[in-house]
């Protein structure tokens, strides 16, 4: 077991307190964090089935009358872990704004059209060799308070599982050569630029089907069992 | 050995994750009116005493024969979004004993993710059950937390009722509050 040698890969996520980040600044924890040794209840986690999917749940494009506005994008790569190990049979769940950057939320008062035709939401297993494919629409930019002028970068939110409690990652994808994101704090917040790097997906022409929907690959790898061997090439 | 890929990082969920994380059933880590349910409640806060209305509060813990996962027919797994008020619960059983890593066991627990806007990444605690002194006393992870107030964040506080627990989550400390105590998994 990894507990007693595990060091928290540097660099790559970003610290709690980054007072770039606005909202951070009452609900980043100011005390040092403990090291939690890993025991049966780290490296177990919920292995929720596909019985809380529908193949539907993955094209966000046909749960409505009518389909909604935007560019029709394919968002699709595989999900591993930092061994090199596809994770199969994963939850994959999303969330994004819609093509005009307008959330489906109450709290969202950015005035930009809602789109009746688009809640958002997407879920799917990733099958036997850790793949997971989503149908969407690209989502718009949007503008926040976080400072003057502040709009964050098209990006479409992913929650992931994996195996283990220690797997848990909550993150966001990103659009290639996006604009926007030297000025945000969010992307920015990533020490490293090259892990930062890995958030933003690749226009991919194979993915792209003819005549119908944009391609985006993107691969999200997740912490493997033996993180400290992953640390030292992370730190080259 | 193979060239490890590099790890992706962690944003926040933002404010708006009530889209797509919430599930109906997602506090219920066992249906209602199982026998021995037990419900554990609570508040989450910010550095200022504000309720924090936009967190996700997830749960993970062993069966209450100590084992985890599908094969004990046992979700484990809870997930409750913060209401209005800042409030969250999950219904569950109580989690039974499981090895430390030195050796051992440990007190029943519950480890907890919570996600919120201004969390840039998760941050991760525990807890543990007020009626376990014997348990509790011999805990490593209670152990290694030092200072005695530090530690008492990380045990319930007993409810109405037996079945009942209190757990606040202080994301950030305050004149009257002391802030939760946070693991580096």
């Amino acid at each position: 077991m990894s507990a007693e040698t595990y060091v928290r890969p540097v660099g790559v996520h970003p610290p709690l307190d980054y007072p770039e980040y606005r909202s951070s600044l009452l609900r980043a924890p100011k005390q040092p964090l403990v090291r939690l040794p890993h025991g049966p209840t780290e490296t177990t986690g919920p292995l929720l089935g596909a019985e809380r999917v529908t193949t539907a749940d993955a094209d966000l494009t046909t749960r409505h009358a009518g389909e909604p506005l935007g560019e029709r994008i394919i968002v699709t790569g595989r999900v591993m872990d930092s061994d090199g190990r596809p994770v199969p049979d994963t939850l994959v769940e999303i969330w994004q704004a819609n093509a005009s950057g307008r959330y489906a939320h109450h709290v969202d008062d950015h005035p930009a059209p809602l789109d009746p035709n688009f809640d958002g939401a997407g879920r799917c297993m990733t099958d036997s060799q850790g793949r997971y494919r989503f149908i969407t629409i690209k989502p718009g930019a949007y503008p926040w308070r976080n400072h003057l002028n502040a709009w964050r970068p098209a990006h479409i939110h992913f929650s992931l599982f994996g195996t283990a409690f220690t797997q848990r990652l909550v993150t966001q994808m990103y659009f290639p050569g996006d604009p926007l994101f030297a000025q945000d704090p969010i992307f920015n917040s990533i020490p490293d630029a090259g892990a930062r790097q890995r958030l933003i997906s690749r226009f991919d022409l194979e993915t792209t089907e003819p005549d119908w929907a944009l391609g985006f690959q993107w691969d999200i790898v997740l912490r493997g069992r033996d993180a400290t061997a992953f640390e030292s090439e992370e730190a080259k | 050995m193979t060239r490890p890929a590099g790890l992706t990082p962690s944003q926040t969920v933002g404010p708006f994750l009530a889209i797509g994380l919430p599930w109906p059933d997602g506090p219920d880590v066992v249906p209602p009116g199982t026998p021995g349910t037990i419900v554990i409640s609570g508040l989450v806060l910010d550095g200022a005493g504000e309720r924090v209305p936009d967190a996700l509060v997830e749960t993970w813990q062993a069966a209450p024969d100590g084992g985890f996962g599908r094969d004990t027919g046992f979700r484990g797994f809870g997930r409750s979004a913060t209401d209005a008020e800042g409030r969250w619960h999950v219904t569950t059983l109580r989690p039974g004993r499981v090895p430390a890593p030195g050796g051992g066991l440990q007190a029943p627990h519950l480890d907890v993710s919570v996600f919120a806007r201004g969390l840039l990444d998760r941050v991760v605690t525990r807890i543990y059950l007020p009626d376990e002194d014997a348990a509790n006393a011999e805990d490593p992870v209670l152990a290694s937390v030092t200072d005695p107030v530090r530690r008492a964040t990380l045990i319930a506080r007993p409810g109405d009722t037996s079945a009942q627990f209190r757990f606040d989550i202080q994301l950030q400390g305050t004149a009257g509050g002391t802030e939760t105590t946070f693991f580096d998994v």
